[in-house]
């Protein structure tokens, strides 16, 4: 493109590159940090000070911790079940709406286009929600973590503007050989759509992974909470009995926790960690189609 | 049916009109029924429940057998010391937001736009995005480590010879945090959108404003800055209108009472007051000022951008 460079711009360049640089560091660093941690010994990592380049000694006392306590695999199949349940139903009501708002020779369509935007804006508020799922009996159930997050307006409308941009003369040939709409729907629409099909299943599975607030809320027996809502009790509420690390000592329990905590961190983030770089690609893609309504 | 028919035919009744289209379309309206059942259940039956922020709301007699009490709970919210600090917290956290949070990731934008090896750009894009990733509680809990006596962030002022501040117990330092997270979790993700935009600018501009001696520095300027500005618009008035909304999430995770002073904001009031102490009138009365506030916002907003530069929401 331009082949000379003034001498101002190359510094401008250099300039760039390092600051972009330091800002990628301060991104990465701290989940370098905890897996190091994770990693160290507890009483190394207790006197070391500023940063940690390579695991301090080397133990994986933590980690053993971890995988014996029971409430982190029964938070995983939780939350699994969850987000199953939860996808089956996002989709399904996804979807359907989705491609039945993009038809543009239904009369109710933009009526029902009003009455899904109004609410990406305005909202009864979380107690009347809270005693709505209360009346509903649904409390300390699973369908309390399903049907009340079954739709989000956000992935509906990128779903629709996806579905928007299918030939129609496509559909006409299916109905000229006397297929229904549902055939059409199931045969032809969402095969034609995987990409944002993956896009939007991510963003509700990312959504599920991470929800804890819903949980807190609606689940009372400890079995039924997910992962998140596990992590909260170790990580926030310091609650290590659940750990059954058999410290009783305070000081020695402090020590231990720390790589504990970071122990428990990695467990419950690196299938996230690790599958993203290879999926960051449908991410970015939501966000533009989702930009493209704007 | 021939398309242009409806328009040769003489007018029918709107009665007619409307079972034509269900006759035509029943097929989409039967898929509508589950998105329709969700909104009206999840959505809009809160939206009419809210209306015991006028009541004396009790499990017992329902939403419509409570007694009306008028604004008794505005009134006592608005004369409790509540009400200014609440709105005092949530509104700061949100401009102090606005004016770190917001440029930054356009700022990101446009300084990957300018690097030329695709390969670094690539890396910085996957390391920036990542911590949009972590879970809100994990998040929290890196925050309360990092920011402990013991933590990262202490240990480093220590081994520069300065005093350990414990950051969480900190009324003056909460709102830094609070941000400072917020800004680290969700700049590069935020940075998307520019990216796309940015990657729609004609490479032409660029070249004309390069024969006509501009440097790069005027070329972001006067090419790069005002094709952003229709989005960079859009993006501000939807983050006006969450002018009072602060995460509930968030803040429940990161404070605790010795810092509510700065922390609490309406979101974990109303948590407070509503689920934990089971006052449903008073914290919903307080959720549906919270939710006017809001939508009066998006409006005013709007329509100023509207006025300003021709682009809205609406």
């Amino acid at each position: 493109m331009r082949s000379i460079e003034s001498s101002g711009e190359r510094v401008f360049s250099v300039i760039n590159v390092l600051l972009l640089g330091v800002f990628g560091f301060v991104c990465a660093y701290p989940v370098y940090y905890i897996i190091l941690g994770s990693l160290s010994d507890p009483m190394a990592m207790m006197k070391h000070t500023g940063f940690l380049w390579k695991p301090y000694g080397f133990n994986l006392a933590a980690y053993r911790t971890v995988f014996e306590n029971r409430m982190i695999p029964l938070g995983y199949l939780n939350t699994l079940w969850y987000m199953a349940a939860g996808l089956a139903v996002n989709m399904l009501f996804t979807t359907l709406g989705a491609y039945a708002l993009s038809k543009r020779t239904m009369a109710l369509r933009n009526p029902i286009m009003l009455l899904v935007s109004f609410t990406m804006f305005f909202s009864g508020g979380m107690i009347p929600s809270y005693l709505l799922v209360l009346r509903l009996g649904m409390v300390d159930h699973w369908t309390a973590m399903v049907f009340p997050s079954a739709i989000n307006s956000f992935n509906l409308i990128i779903m629709r503007t996806s579905f928007q941009q299918l030939p129609e003369e496509l559909f006409e040939s299916v109905r000229i050989d006397g297929g229904n709409e549902w055939q059409i729907f199931f045969r032809i629409a969402l095969p034609l759509s995987p990409a944002v099909l993956a896009v939007i299943v991510l963003y509700y599975a990312v959504y599920h992974w991470n929800s804890w607030m819903p949980a807190m809320m609606y689940m009372r027996t400890r079995s039924h909470y997910p992962l998140q809502l596990v992590l909260r009790e170790i990580l926030i509420n310091n609650d290590l009995n659940s750990m059954g690390t058999g410290i009783s000592d305070a000081a020695d329990k402090e020590f231990v926790a720390v790589t504990l905590k970071y122990a428990t961190i990695i467990v419950a983030t690196l299938p996230i960690m690790c599958v993203y770089p290879f999926l960051q690609k449908y991410f970015m893609k939501g966000v533009m189609i989702g930009a493209l309504k704007g | 049916m021939k398309k242009g028919q409806s328009t040769l035919m003489p007018r029918r009744t709107l009665g007619e009109r409307i079972g034509n289209d269900f006759k035509k379309n029943h097929s989409f309206y039967v898929m509508l029924i589950p998105l329709v059942l969700y909104y009206l259940i999840f959505h809009y039956y809160p939206m009419y429940g809210a209306q015991i922020a006028f009541k004396n709301f009790s499990i017992g007699k329902g939403i419509e057998n409570s007694p009306w009490v008028g604004l008794k709970h505005f009134e006592s919210f608005f004369d409790s010391i509540y009400f200014s600090r609440l709105l005092v917290n949530t509104l700061a956290i949100n401009v102090f937001d606005i004016l770190l949070g917001f440029p930054l990731p356009i700022l990101l934008a446009i300084l990957l736009n300018e690097v030329r090896s695709s390969g670094y750009k690539r890396t910085i894009q996957t390391v920036t995005y990542l911590p949009h990733f972590i879970s809100t509680v994990v998040l929290c809990s890196l925050v309360r480590e990092f920011t402990a006596r013991t933590g990262l962030i202490n240990n480093m002022i220590t081994s520069l010879g300065g005093e350990p501040i414990i950051f969480l117990q900190k009324n003056e330092w909460y709102r830094t945090v609070f941000i400072g997270s917020g800004i680290w979790q969700q700049c590069g993700w935020n940075s998307i959108i520019y990216m796309a935009a940015l990657s729609a600018i004609d490479v032409e501009q660029y070249e004309a404003a390069h024969i006509d001696g501009a440097n790069r520095l005027q070329e972001m300027w006067y090419i790069t800055l005002p094709s952003l500005l229709p989005t960079i618009m859009i993006m501000l008035i939807m983050r006006c209108g969450r002018i009072l909304n602060v995460g509930a999430e968030k803040t429940l995770l990161l404070y605790n009472p010795s810092t509510y002073k700065t922390a609490d904001v309406i979101a974990s009031y109303v948590y407070r007051k509503g689920i934990e102490d089971g006052n449903y009138s008073f914290s919903t009365a307080v959720g549906l000022f919270n939710s006017v506030i809001n939508f009066i916002m998006l409006l005013s907003v709007n329509k100023v951008s509207n006025k300003l530069t021709g682009s809205g929401l609406f």
